[in-house]
């Protein structure tokens, strides 16, 4: 079966992805409502940091096996 | 009122997660053919994969929760039940307890206590951990209920039985090896939606030497205000600290505690299952910088009136759990919002499925096989770890009704714990090092600590004696109460075992070969050089724990 380390690796690029994504629409349509430190954008940059993560974790472990 | 309101992005990333832990389930469930893969994962993990799945099962989201708001209230002492309440015992897991646990091969906790001794202590031990596993099930599933339709608004009841059923989705197809894997993925989903919360408070504060500038001087140390009860938060002393949390309760819990331990179990080989613990424990020390960070910064931000913060209330009473969700709340814009709520979500299930993984293991092996069907086929076995399963959950919903219904339950569940894993490592711990302990020994020992710790409980809850008698101090909060309880029953247990194996027929040395040190030969690792052995990495936790208590002092 596929390592343990893929799953969490493609949970983790799903989820960045799709935060991501949300932080990007967001620069271009910015939301009524803003939080403390939006201006930091922390949504991009989380999103980008678990999107790396969770790439990384796939690519190591794309061809891993556990018996 | 919730605190937090999710949008179709954050609806999207909770949808998501439920979806994949089901489908694991199902594409692990063609890799679990018998027994030994459904109870313990095959047998096969490596000491990451288990040591991260052991502190994940402990780390449900109502520690989260209730911790941030513990810190609230008491400030850094709530650091103790992360450092000294947690560390010394798992690494003595590791490195002196783990040989015997491991290299008997049994299946559970209560699986040594039958080796070791004999089946009347087996048995009485299995029914307690199963009644207090399905107790902390239940009452764990209630306040999940009760936090999402406090701070997310959701129902209670479609919130539990989506929970629940998801849960008992994942397990029933391939028992401890999708629990473990999930909770891996729970692992980083709690720490990858709760570390920004810190990170952004601590700059919203300006630092965290600015953090302790700005709290009372009481509420930044460790050790420096328990030499007199009355001059820290908590009210309890050095000496409860170090007795009742540090030895006993944190003893009692990280070593015999079949929830955490069955992680080790499932280790692929003896230097794994040790080091289990230990690569555990790590991660266990950094856990303070979601919640300690979390408490102290709302804390900061409620005493500064243009922070607009505020803790929720529930009329006159202060609702302290609040902390973490009203801190997502203030940072997290819409997709970190849904991964904050993913990550309580997957702290509440990670403990959840600990619990009934645990459970079906000594339902069916020490209660089941031991004394219903002890010729049972591991066809027979596996079916029944998964009926156990379900019963589980449909047991742990129905004690989740139950607590609703009497939510004064909610207090009883720390004392729980000191009922049933207090004294039970006074037994564990006379078994593994002392060869003469006999069996009446372990078994009347066992059930006066049991009793004595209940009896202790309800003496003090109804005011039948002051609990100045147990806590040996004029003052004592709640939690001291828990810590000296601990301690008594320990003790008693300790003492009713040596006294009663004084009088009664030892087992003969033959039999206990393997099980009891001294008796057991010590394989010494000789092929490994000393910087990849668990006592190395023992040794380096160790040191990291006195660096913390003592910057922290």
């Amino acid at each position: 079966m596929k390592s343990i380390w893929f799953f969490v690796g493609l949970l983790l690029t799903i989820m960045g992805a799709i935060i991501t994504a949300s932080a990007v629409y967001s620069l271009f349509h910015p939301p009524v409502q803003t939080k403390i430190f939006s201006d930091l954008h922390p949504d991009l940059w989380w999103g980008i940091i678990m999107l790396f993560f969770g790439l990384v974790f796939v690519f190591m472990n794309r061809r891993s096996r556990v018996s | 009122m919730a605190a937090l309101g999710l949008g179709a992005v954050d609806w999207l990333v909770v949808v998501i997660y439920f979806a994949f832990i089901i489908w694991l389930g199902f594409y692990l469930k063609r890799f679990t053919k018998t027994q030994e893969d459904f109870f313990l994962a095959g047998r096969k993990n490596s000491a990451w994969v288990a040591g991260l799945a052991f502190l994940s099962a402990n780390l449900g989201a109502l520690e989260l929760l209730g911790m941030a708001g513990n810190t609230f209230k008491y400030g850094m002492y709530v650091a103790h039940f992360y450092w000294i309440g947690a560390i010394p015992a798992m690494i003595f897991l590791g490195l002196y307890m783990m040989p015997f646990y491991y290299s008997s091969r049994i299946h559970s906790v209560p699986g040594y206590l039958k080796l070791r001794f004999d089946e009347k202590t087996r048995i009485l031990n299995a029914i307690a951990f199963g009644i207090m596993t399905l107790l902390v099930s239940g009452i764990n599933l209630y306040a999940m209920a009760l936090v999402l339709h406090t701070f997310v608004g959701w129902n209670w009841d479609v919130s539990m039985w989506i929970s629940a059923m998801a849960v008992a989705v994942y397990i029933t197809m391939s028992g401890l090896l999708s629990a473990i894997f999930t909770e891996i993925i729970q692992f980083f989903l709690i720490w990858f939606g709760l570390f920004l919360v810190a990170v952004l408070g601590i700059v919203e504060i300006g630092g965290i030497d600015e953090i302790f500038a700005r709290i009372p001087p009481s509420f930044a140390t460790l050790w420096s205000t328990s030499g007199d009860a009355s001059l820290n938060g908590m009210l309890v002393t050095w000496a409860g600290i170090v007795l009742g949390l540090g030895f006993v309760l944190s003893f009692g819990y990280w070593t015999t505690d079949f929830l955490v331990v069955q992680r080790a179990f499932s280790a692929r080989d003896l230097r794994a299952a040790r080091m289990t613990p230990i690569i555990a424990s790590f991660f266990k020390m950094a856990v303070p910088f979601l919640v300690i960070m979390t408490g102290l910064v709302a804390l900061i931000l409620a005493d500064d009136p243009g922070s607009g913060f505020a803790l929720l209330r529930d009329g006159e009473q202060v609702n302290y759990d609040s902390v973490l969700p009203l801190l997502i709340q203030r940072y997290y814009p819409t997709g970190l919002i849904g991964l904050g709520v993913t990550a309580l979500l997957a702290a509440f299930m990670a403990g959840q499925a600990g619990n009934v993984s645990a459970f079906n293991t000594v339902w069916t092996y020490d209660i089941y096989r031991a004394l219903i069907n002890p010729k049972a086929s591991d066809a027979t076995l596996l079916w029944m770890g998964r009926v156990t399963t379900v019963v589980g959950i449909l047991l742990s919903v129905m004690t989740a009704y139950w607590a609703k219904g009497f939510p004064s339950i909610m207090d009883y569940m720390q004392a729980i714990f000191s009922w049933v894993n207090a004294p039970l490592f006074a037994t564990m711990l006379l078994g593994m090092f002392v060869v003469w302990i006999t069996p009446n020994g372990a078994f009347w020992g066992l059930l006066a600590g049991m009793g004595s710790s209940f009896s202790l409980f309800m003496a003090v809850k109804f005011q039948w004696i002051n609990p100045a008698t147990i806590t040996l101090s004029p003052v004592a909060s709640d939690m001291a109460a828990n810590f000296w309880r601990a301690w008594w029953a320990w003790l008693i247990c300790f003492a009713v075992t040596i006294l009663v194996s004084v009088f009664t027929r030892k087992r003969p040395r033959t039999e206990l070969v393997g099980l009891v040190k001294g008796l057991t030969a010590e394989k010494a690792a000789q092929t490994i050089p000393f910087l990849r052995t668990p006592e190395f990495y023992g040794i380096v936790s160790i040191i990291i724990l006195i660096v913390l208590n003592v910057y922290f002092w």
